[in-house]
């Protein structure tokens, strides 16, 4: 066969392309022909292929994803935003935190093990592409009914991945999620979360400028994995019925990881490189686009230098391979020895493939023929965009008219002991101890909270115990009931989730999780879930740093819930102060803060009892979650509070518990006037918290709440062997703990 | 009783982490002229009854379902007298 090169391609200008296998549509296949006066070689149809993907180009989501930006809360925090590969927060003492969150749903679906373990690593990349040292990673899951067959192949398999990917990297795996519901059949959802501490001075951005700089490719050796990953896998919906090309999961290998993290950050300290790209999905092509139109324009590239581990690879595959573990630096040409210097002191393979050119096209070769010649903007920034068609879905509602509160609540304790267990004992709200038992959670001896805690807690700095802390929450039920409100239900958890623990949060990223947007009622959800986060960021003052956006999670016709992901990131001054969930001493008086409604639509109670979804979600008062935020966060700082947990899924019976059996106390409560046992214990409002205060520090809290106006109402004390709701039912310690921890291994064992 | 012999292998595309730390080592320790390795997995097992076609079908499914993952693996089976 004869090379593809830039010459060949006008000569021959009628050639047929497989432009429609590689996931372009014929419009877009036209443009490219317009944009470069003659058809694309092989190679630069390889790359605007994977390059245009939705995956990498967002071009159904861009225009609504403005809004992050037009929206944004003015915030001093904020050193870097959007548009990086991640965003970074100063959190002070001179020190800045970064943290994203990503999503590697279609290959965790694929092969469980190898794609989970993969996210992690990518995800990590993308905090040391900043300059950052990584300190922790989070990752919230959602998989399909938690008895079903393949949940059984899929879960184990994530979760070994993560941890056997995380662990090896020597990272505490901190917090996150684990969502079981049928919608997620066909679809898991694995998200994957990393934070990452550096100073200041030390912000590396993704470009490439300033001719004769060299381009460095360094990590691991190239193959053939992973290729069209990104236009095949992760943009189009699963088909079983289409043969397969190359496989397109990859594995890892995480000490190589290890040896790159080190590698780059010691690179960064002695100030050697310009710019730096992680090669994630769509590999080099990827890379060597952004780096070059973030730069000055232009970059020659030698194809035939980059490492190779199968060398029957075509340039094409070269261009398109996700292999994994490989990063992308721009050097000065007098530093490049250095650079090299210390990639072979960690046993890094490092090759100098090209350099940056003056010009303003990124040039590749192949066998010293040139097969590649485009703008890199068009290839990286100027791809289609879409303005796609949504509508309110015809059935939204009929949805929202069947009101959970209409469905048959327990009559008596009895009954309604009975339904609490049910509740406390489904698979969402049970302990995930199984799951986080199987990561390293204390590995560097800086975590001070993590996983059953409501956010993990990082300390950053020995001396001042300077700390940071990052929750994420989601509830696509909520969403699938009203998603404007759904999304910033997710975000107010996550808010509150870091208050609670005593931080102040500052900055918000997210994971977009939704079915195709080809569906218009997709896309309203996905539209819909946008406005109300960036609403509600204004609100809560915490800007989107970054983010990630996941589309086409469907099987066929059935989309998942509309899943928004928030992860929340808080700072707080001294790790020592932080409030823990566990109930730790006994004749502590519990308040719960906030107000409870009759709010039972889309809540755990209507799923696990009535197996219904329908109504609208809890409201959301977002002036009121930051009210209860500053709240718990004064009385963490004053030690008024020696326990804080959040409410939200299973409402205030499943706070109670998981706080009980944490500090090995009992507790009784007081159904407060004017409610009913029952709204009291499972309804599932917004905007509330349950505290433990010592009876020394009663009066000083409910004072300050009282000058605040923010609603707290004793509810009981900690105490005994038992938890007791007065004159409604008891359920011992040991029944509790044995409801709320074998539910999943006794699924999944 | 007859021995079938199963062989897994990573697919030849699919990176082998344990493959090159051997590969690194071989220098190390003295070894040269190895330019790749690849490592895989041997399951060896005893068959009660004759090997016909029917239990080679059955080995091969149990190959394909448990012993090799072919998402990522490729595996052969042959049968050792």
């Amino acid at each position: 066969m004869t090379l593809d090169t830039v010459k060949h391609a006008e000569q021959t200008p009628e050639v047929e392309q497989p432009w429609k296998e590689l996931g372009l549509k014929e419009d877009e296949y036209a443009r490219v022909r317009e944009i470069l006066g003659r058809r694309p070689t092989g190679a630069e149809l390889a790359m605007y292929s994977v390059m245009w993907s939705e995956h990498c180009s967002y071009k159904s989501s861009k225009v609504h994803l403005r809004q992050f930006g037009e929206k944004a809360p003015r915030s001093d925090a904020m050193l870097v935003g959007i548009g990086e590969n991640a965003g970074v927060v100063d959190v002070g003492e001179g020190y800045a935190v970064t943290f994203k969150v990503e999503s590697h749903n279609h290959p965790s679906y694929v092969e469980p093990y190898q794609g989970a373990a993969t996210g992690v690593g990518g995800i990590v990349r993308d905090i040391i592409a900043m300059g950052a040292r990584p300190v922790a990673v989070v990752d919230p899951l959602r998989m399909g009914a938690a008895d079903h067959p393949d949940t059984k192949r899929v879960l184990p398999g994530v979760v070994a991945g993560i941890g056997g990917y995380g662990n090896s990297l020597g990272l505490p795996n901190i917090g996150g999620e684990l969502v079981f519901d049928a919608c997620y059949q066909g679809n898991p959802l694995v998200n994957a979360g990393a934070v990452g501490v550096m100073r200041h001075e030390d912000i590396h951005l993704a470009k490439a400028s300033g001719a004769g700089n060299k381009v460095i490719l360094y990590g691991a050796r190239t193959g053939g994995d992973g290729i069209g990953g990104a236009s095949i896998l992760a943009s189009e919906t699963f088909d079983a019925t289409k043969p397969s090309k190359r496989p397109a999961v990859q594995v890892g290998d995480p000490f190589q990881e290890k040896l790159l993290i080190e590698c780059t950050l010691e690179a960064f300290a002695e100030k050697l490189v310009v710019g730096i790209q992680d090669l994630g999905a769509a590999g080099l092509s990827c890379a060597t686009s952004e780096l070059a139109s973030n730069g000055s324009g232009g970059m020659r590239v030698e194809l035939d230098d980059v490492p190779l581990r199968d060398s029957t690879l075509s340039p094409e595959e070269i261009l398109m391979s996700e292999s994994q573990e490989r990063m992308c630096a721009v050097v000065e040409p007098d530093k490049v020895e250095r650079f090299l210097a210390i990639c072979e002191k960690w046993d890094v393979i490092a090759t100098v493939i090209g350099e940056v050119t003056d010009g303003d096209r990124l040039e590749i070769f192949w066998h010293g023929e040139m097969i590649v010649d485009v703008d890199p903007r068009t290839v990286a920034h100027e791809g289609p965009v879409y303005e796609r068609p949504y509508a309110r879905p015809s059935w939204q509602d009929t949805l929202q008219a069947d009101d959970a509160g209409r469905l048959p609540r327990p009559e008596g304790g009895d009954e309604l002991r009975e339904q609490v267990i049910e509740v406390l004992g489904s698979p969402n709200l049970a302990s995930k101890a199984w799951v986080t038992d199987q990561y390293d959670r204390f590995v560097q001896g800086n975590t001070v909270l993590a996983q059953p805690e409501d956010s993990g807690m990082i300390r950053v700095s020995e001396e001042s115990g300077l700390g940071v802390a990052i929750a994420t929450d989601g509830n696509g039920r909520y969403a699938k009931l009203d998603p404007y409100t759904g999304a910033q239900l997710a975000l107010a958890e996550a808010y509150r989730n870091v208050a609670a623990g005593g931080a102040r949060p500052l900055a918000v990223s997210d994971c977009l999780n939704f079915g195709s947007p080809e569906d218009p009622d997709v896309m309203w959800q996905f539209v819909e879930a946008v406005r109300g986060l960036a609403d509600g960021c204004q609100v809560l003052g915490t800007p989107v740093t970054g983010g990630n956006v996941s589309l086409y999670n469907q099987t066929g016709e059935a989309a998942i819930h509309p899943t928004p992901v928030v992860a929340v990131l808080g700072v707080i001054d001294d790790v020592a102060r932080r409030t823990p969930i566990a109930f730790a001493d006994e004749g502590h008086l519990l308040y719960l803060l906030g107000e409870t409604r009759e709010e039972f639509g889309g809540s755990a109670w209507s799923q696990v009892v009535h197996d219904h979804l329908g109504g609208l979600p809890p409201a959301v008062d977002l002036e009121r979650e930051r009210l209860l935020g500053e709240i718990l966060i004064s009385a963490s700082r004053d030690g008024m509070v020696d326990a804080a947990h959040d409410l939200s899924d299973g409402g205030l019976i499943a706070a109670v518990t998981e706080s009980c059996l944490r500090g090995g106390h009992g507790a009784r409560l007081v159904v407060p006037d004017g409610l009913s046992a029952f709204t009291f214990l499972l309804s599932e409002s917004a905007g509330r918290a349950i505290v433990a205060v010592p009876r020394s520090e009663e009066l000083r809290f409910t004072d300050m709440c009282g000058a605040r106006g923010l609603p707290a109402t004793r509810i009981g004390v900690v105490d005994g062997e038992a938890l007791e709701v007065q004159g409604e039912f008891t359920i011992p310690l040991d029944e509790l703990r044995d409801i709320h921890e074998s539910a999943i291994p006794g699924l999944l064992g | 009783m007859a021995r079938v012999v199963v062989d897994v292998m990573l697919k030849p595309e699919i990176l082998d982490p344990q493959g090159q730390a051997v590969q690194r080592a071989l220098p190390r320790l003295g070894f040269d002229g190895i330019s790749d390795v690849r490592q895989g997995k041997r399951f060896e097992l005893e068959v009660d009854g004759p090997v016909d076609d029917a239990a080679l079908a059955r080995i091969r499914q149990m190959a394909e379902t448990f012993l090799a993952n072919t998402v990522i693996e490729d595996f052969s089976v042959k049968v050792e007298s």
